[in-house]
């Protein structure tokens, strides 16, 4: 399996939870910390677990969402 | 703790053909899926310069603010009459019209048929939440038999308020319109398939083929007094038995 | 040079229409407006040009909003109950400085009323049918010629101002004919470029055209640039005609047909003696308050006629004020009045 990274913009995230849900690797989790509009934001619980797969950002209603993938040596 | 993503490559961004303003949308609306959906249509398309986009009346009066494009706010209900004076006035435009169900297909019911009926090549993209939500949760053309909302605190009873209406199954009686499908956004297959639809219709539309109209189901979790992952259920399990998913006309291949 | 026709003014206003250059024409049938739709039916499409028969008056005035934003000059047309279902699109039109021409060719009402000629739509036209703080421009023809002359002056209007313009004539003068000259067309493509206009955000930032800002204060600002436009043109546009006004006691105020019937009305009046002249605004908006003013000072009294119950008899009365006496004399339902009528009326103010 690659490694991913997801970086989550904690000041778009409204915490609606749809991109923890749909992590099949369990990675995200909401935060407990609060942001300026006053939502508590997802971030990655289990960096470890991520694959980069992309689908966490797919559901984000609000594109707070970046995948990146470990590059795989050719 | 800041996300370390050296010698990492972006798999997933904010399409390009996004502005930076933040949506104005509730937590765990679909709009806001869709508006990604369509930019980066947008973007895999390379008509960014081309297109403008029609903003409508309701949560998603905003619209002008999304896209790098050009954009117009049309009066409740017409924007599918608008699109076609723009397209008429200028065929190099890439006119795509964006529609809640009040707008789509109660008051502007009238401007959507005929829109559809000349074959306008236009792309009409037409979210059906079943709700109209910035009002405050009154009752739809698309609300379901039995649905709470502000206007029938009973349930929408057909005996009194009629019965639900499949809008796009009635646009795909009409011998003109290229493209008439039905996509929902409650799971990434479906979102992976609305992609393929939004992108599919729009360019049918540059290609000169004519009408397509894409219905999203929508959510509306604030109106529908539900948390969004218990709306993306009632999407998956209700709503589509009211409103299948699927291609009702494909004439464009 | 232009030609000399004989042509119907439903058809001049269409035919002037082409010639200044009208790229795209939006309308749904109405008597007594058909003839206008039918001129551009035939001859839009063969130019090249965009004619779409509506689906209604509201898809029709939503039609040239679109095309008014896409930059071209663009036209729809109809009559009075079909122009009351235009109002919100006008009013839109309006709040996002849109440069369009909307066609009247006025019906007695109120409901549906009748197809004959009458002048009940002046407190429609020019006192804002729609929803908020707007003003339209309102060119009222007496002839047919004129109606083309005026057709051609509200496009150049509404490109210079940013707003629609309206023609507001009514069904008699829409099915009088008579001869005119042309003018030669105008291709559009040499017409000025609207930066503004949605063309694609090529090269440039997104152009947004709205009448929408949820906040207060940005709303008032976006108002108060209106109101600034709404005051040079009235300082810039009130067009009006005077005849016989020199020595005259009485003149009789009145626009387009009636002002046309009020003209022989004078001729006859100075027959039988009496110093009788015509004021004729032009422009409804913005009416022409300070040259009746001056007028009112110096006659004795200023007898309205319209064909409706007394509308722009309200703006005679601001103008004229205590200086001088203000009776109206009207016909509503489509009925038309003569010049045996008027000046009966007439000699009643004559001593």
């Amino acid at each position: 399996m690659p490694s991913g990274r997801v970086l989550i913009d904690e000041e778009r995230c409204k915490g609606c939870g749809l991109c923890i849900a749909a992590c099949p690797q369990k990675v995200l989790a909401f935060s407990g910390k609060i942001n300026r509009s006053g939502y508590n934001y997802v971030h990655m619980e289990h960096p470890e677990k991520c694959v980069g797969c992309a689908f966490c950002a797919m559901t984000c209603p609000d594109v707070a969402i970046e995948v990146y993938r470990e590059k795989v040596a050719a | 703790m800041p996300v370390n993503t050296e010698n990492m490559v972006k798999v997933f961004g904010r399409p390009e053909s996004l502005t930076d303003a933040r949506f104005t949308y509730c937590p765990g609306c679909h709009h806001g899926i869709l508006t990604r959906i369509i930019a980066k249509a947008i973007d895999e398309l390379g008509i960014a310069e081309r297109t403008v986009t029609i903003a409508p009346v309701g949560c998603s009066v905003f619209a002008y603010l999304w896209y790098k494009c050009d954009a117009v706010q049309a009066s409740h209900g017409r924007a599918s009459a608008v699109a076609t004076g723009l397209k008429r006035a200028n065929k190099d435009l890439i006119v795509i019209s964006y529609q809640g169900d009040g707008d789509f297909a109660s008051i502007g019911t009238a401007e959507s048929i005929h829109a559809a009926n000349r074959g306008e090549n236009i792309t009409v993209i037409f979210v059906n939440n079943q709700i109209y939500g910035m009002t405050g949760g009154e009752m739809a053309p698309t609300t379901l038999v039995g649905q709470r909302t502000t206007t029938t605190p009973d349930g929408r009873d057909p005996a009194y308020f009629g019965y639900p209406i499949r809008f796009s199954e009635l646009i795909a009686t009409l011998d003109a319109p290229v493209y008439v499908t039905r996509q929902a956004l409650y799971d990434t297959r479906r979102i992976m398939d609305a992609e393929k639809a939004i992108k599919k219709a729009i360019s049918y539309q540059v290609e000169g083929k004519g009408y397509s109209l894409v219905e999203v189901l929508s959510t509306c979790p604030t109106n529908w007094h539900m948390s969004p992952l218990e709306a993306n259920r009632h999407v998956a399990e209700v709503v589509t038995e009211a409103f299948p998913l699927g291609d009702l006309v494909d004439r464009g291949g | 040079m232009g030609e000399r026709k004989l042509m119907r003014g439903n058809e001049v206003i269409a035919e002037a229409a082409i010639r200044a250059g009208c790229e795209c024409y939006f309308a749904y049938p109405i008597t007594p407006q058909a003839e206008l739709l039918e001129h551009m039916a035939r001859n839009m499409p063969r130019l090249g040009r965009t004619f779409v028969q509506a689906e209604s008056e509201i898809g029709a005035i939503n039609m040239l909003y679109g095309a008014a934003a896409a930059g071209v000059r663009a036209m729809t047309s109809s009559s009075s109950p079909g122009i009351s279902l235009k109002q919100e699109g006008i009013s839109y039109i309006a709040g996002s400085n849109l440069p369009a021409v909307i066609v009247n060719i006025m019906r007695g009402g109120p409901g549906l009323g009748d197809i004959a000629p009458a002048q009940g739509d002046y407190f429609q036209a020019t006192k804002g049918g729609g929803h908020g703080d707007y003003r339209m421009i309102v060119l009222g023809p007496s002839t047919v010629p004129e109606a083309g002359e005026l057709t051609i002056l509200a496009f150049d209007l509404a490109d210079k101002y940013r707003v629609p313009v309206m023609i507001l004539a009514d069904g008699m003068l829409g099915q009088m004919m008579e001869p005119v000259e042309l003018p030669d067309p105008v291709d559009p493509a040499t017409l000025p470029k609207k930066d503004w206009a949605l063309t694609g955000a090529k090269g440039r930032d997104p152009n947004i055209i709205l009448s929408f800002d949820l906040d207060p204060e940005v709303l008032k600002q976006m108002n108060l640039v209106l109101q600034e436009k709404y005051r040079k043109i009235e300082d810039n546009e009130a067009r009006y005609e005077e005849y016989q006004t020199d020595d005259a006691d009485i003149v009789i105020a009145a626009y387009g047909t009636v002002a046309r019937i009020a003209k022989t009305v004078v001729r006859r009046a100075r027959a039988e003696g009496i110093k009788l002249g015509l004021f004729r605004p032009i422009t409804l908006w913005p009416f022409p308050y300070e040259p009746l003013r001056e007028l009112a000072s110096r006659v004795k009294t200023v007898l309205t006629v319209e064909m409706s119950a007394g509308q722009m008899w309200e703006d005679v009365r601001l103008a004229v004020a205590e200086r001088a006496e203000t009776p109206f004399y009207g016909e509503m339902g489509g009925v038309v009045t003569t010049p045996k009528k008027i000046l009966s009326e007439v000699r009643k103010y004559a001593r």
